[in-house]
């Protein structure tokens, strides 16, 4: 699956997964502080959250609303399909590897309308993983920022063997993945594609 | 469709492959009816572009008629459209301020990736040029596929040739840019290393632009005329030593403005230059800046350096303390082509430019393989190629014939 999917995850279900959540903290003595959004601190490999940021060039709340359950198939690439299961419920389908499927159950846990969207991964969920997405102004009608941030702690056994494969690498590269193709689709009104004939 | 295909370093075959497909809503498809090969074609040949695949169609210098489009493209069937080599989205941050060549969108999220490690940020798309820019077929091909038909393909008027229109796809507009970027003032020198098609419309822009004076490098006798014949003073750097007949030229302070219209191939048996070429078989270096070295030493203190010859990568021995001891301004990049297509398109038919002067040779489409390879050994000879797939395999028409016809 792929960060898209994790990224799809965007509809979050209910237990807290013990996710690690890194803020600045930090005796004052040891660290100077930083303006560094907080998905930046520590050097990559001894993070357990991911972000990442896109400008879109379009207005805040057009992009805000255009970021929905049912256009997630539109950009994000591991979808196979999503079931509303409540009111802030949603269960994914997401493809795994070896034609297999990882089925994610998310709650949305807090929206702030035009800003931001939080989840969190319900205890029946395949992996467990929260995250958010962040819309804000970029500056002199740039546009908008848009950040998505996630972080996941793949459960045990063999789905867990799975998930992990499955996450070590590829969500951050999917989510960027996705985040792109979300910005195409915003801009251009199409996801970007090279079909071209080779001689291959 | 026949298509000509890059299969490996000196290696181009030509080859049938599937017809191009209208996949988004905004593309075209044209039946090519001219496309040219360029220097930066040379790159790829000689294997100094990374992130090519056998079997990629190369080519970003067409022309064709639009025979197919999208249910957004403005553009009607029959239509007759010159395209920029540079795909650029229109709507993105860098496409509204004119960036074009730095689109954001062009480049698929799936090809991205690579330039972004590589630059530091992903790379706009071009047609037929590496999977660092989008794996794009290019059109050096009967047929090729055209994303956003609405923001790059220049129409036609019917009255104009191929010939004299087929160069804004790109080095017209290149040579134009790199004469902007030098920011030419009244008075001005201009020094352009490099008299391929890229530094001939260069000189031509530099004059349009202002310069006092243009003057000329190179050691291939036919493109040191043709850039006589365009207006430039000349220099063969086989000749005489460059830097200290540029002093010699304008009182001792050097060129006001020099322009690199060289790039990653640099020529010359100076010691740097043998060095690079070592290095560079070595893979221990992607470029020989050699051209680039001697515009920086040339310039007068001050100065600009307008760089559109193309490098790819990490340069060995770079005169980093003289440019900055110098106070130099650097402009380079990409073109934006789309910016100055319209311009362009006035002003040759206004007869500012000479478009077809240097065009040595049309050619069949089949006898790619035949002119890639006279295009890097006869460059004397072979100053601009023009493909056809009209023309019949074998059928060659030269400077000559052309002139007569
Ligand atoms: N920036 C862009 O968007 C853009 C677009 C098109 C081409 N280009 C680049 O511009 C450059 C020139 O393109 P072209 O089609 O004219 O290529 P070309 O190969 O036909 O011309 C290069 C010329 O430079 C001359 N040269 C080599 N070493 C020299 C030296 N030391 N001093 C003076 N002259 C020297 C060669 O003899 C040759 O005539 C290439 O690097 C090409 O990739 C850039
Ligand atoms: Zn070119
Ligand atoms: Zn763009």
């Amino acid at each position: 699956m792929t960060a898209a999917a994790i990224g799809v995850v965007a509809t979050g279900a209910a237990i807290a997964v013990g996710i690690r959540k890194f803020s600045d903290t930090g005796d004052a003595t040891s660290r100077i502080s930083t303006d560094a959004p907080h998905w930046v601190l520590h050097k990559p490999s001894q993070r357990t959250m991911f972000g990442k940021s896109v400008l879109i060039n379009r207005p805040r709340q057009e992009v805000f609303d255009a970021w929905r359950v049912d256009r997630f198939a539109e950009f994000m690439e591991n979808v196979v399909s999503v079931e509303i299961e409540g009111a802030d419920v949603a269960r994914w389908h997401i493809k795994a590897p070896a034609g297999r499927e990882v089925t994610l159950i998310n709650r949305i846990t807090k929206t702030d309308p035009g800003k931001a969207i939080f989840w969190q991964s319900d205890p029946s969920s395949d992996i467990a993983n929260s995250g958010e997405v962040r819309f804000s102004d970029a500056p002199a009608g740039r546009g908008t920022y848009v950040t998505l941030i996630l972080a996941y702690s793949p459960p045990g056994g063999e789905l867990g063997r799975l998930a992990a494969k499955l996450f070590q690498r590829e969500p951050e590269i999917q989510a960027r993945r996705d985040l792109y193709r979300f910005k195409q689709l915003l801009e251009t009104g199409e996801v970007t594609t090279n079909a071209s004939p080779s001689g291959r | 469709m026949r298509a000509v295909t890059w299969q490996g370093r000196h290696k181009i075959s030509v080859d049938t492959v599937p017809d191009p497909k209208i996949v988004n809503p905004r593309d075209a498809i044209l039946k090519v009816t001219s496309t040219a090969i360029c220097g930066s074609d040379l790159h790829l040949y000689d294997g100094y572009i990374p992130g090519m695949r056998a079997g990629d169609v190369v080519g970003h210098e067409f022309m064709g008629e639009v025979v197919e489009i999208g249910a957004e493209s403005p553009l009607s069937i029959g239509q007759r459209v010159v395209v920029p080599f540079t795909i650029s989205c229109g709507n993105c941050f860098f496409c509204e301020k004119q960036q074009f060549s730095a689109c954001d969108n062009a480049n698929p999220s799936e090809t991205r990736d690579a330039s972004e490690m590589m630059m530091g940020h992903a790379m706009g798309g071009a047609f037929g040029y590496a999977h660092l820019t989008g794996g794009y077929a290019g059109g050096q091909a009967e047929y090729v596929r055209v994303p956003y038909s609405d923001v790059g393909p220049v129409v036609i008027p019917s009255e104009m040739p191929d010939d004299d229109v087929l160069f804004l796809s790109d080095i017209l507009p290149t040579g134009w840019q790199a004469a902007v970027n030098a920011d030419i003032e009244r008075g001005d020198t201009v020094a352009i290393w490099g008299c391929g098609p890229v530094g001939l419309f260069a000189i031509q822009s530099a004059l349009l632009l202002g310069a006092e004076r243009v003057i000329a490098i190179d050691h291939f006798p036919s493109r040191l005329k043709l850039a006589r014949d365009m207006g430039a003073q000349i220099l063969d750097y086989t000749q005489v030593d460059v830097r200290e007949a540029l002093d010699e030229m304008t009182g001792g302070i050097g060129p006001d403005a020099c322009i690199d219209c060289v790039g990653m191939e640099s020529h010359g048996f100076t010691l740097d230059n043998v060095l690079d070429q070592v290095k560079a078989q070595l893979m221990l270096t992607t470029e020989r800046p050699h051209a680039l070295r001697q515009a920086i030493l040339a310039c007068r203190k001050g100065g600009r350096l307008s760089i559109p010859g193309v490098y790819g990568g990490f340069a060995d021995k770079f005169p980093l303390g003289q440019l900055m001891e110098k106070g130099l301004t650097v402009k380079s990049g990409q073109t934006h082509v789309q910016k100055y297509t319209d311009e362009l398109l006035d002003m040759i038919r206004e007869g500012k430019f000479d478009t077809t002067s240097l065009i040595s040779h049309h050619a069949s489409l089949e006898d790619a393989a035949d002119m890639y390879r006279n295009w890097h050994d006869r460059q004397d000879e072979y100053t601009k190629i023009v493909l056809k797939p009209a023309l019949a395999r074998g059928v060659v028409q030269t400077r000559d014939q052309l002139a007569m016809a």
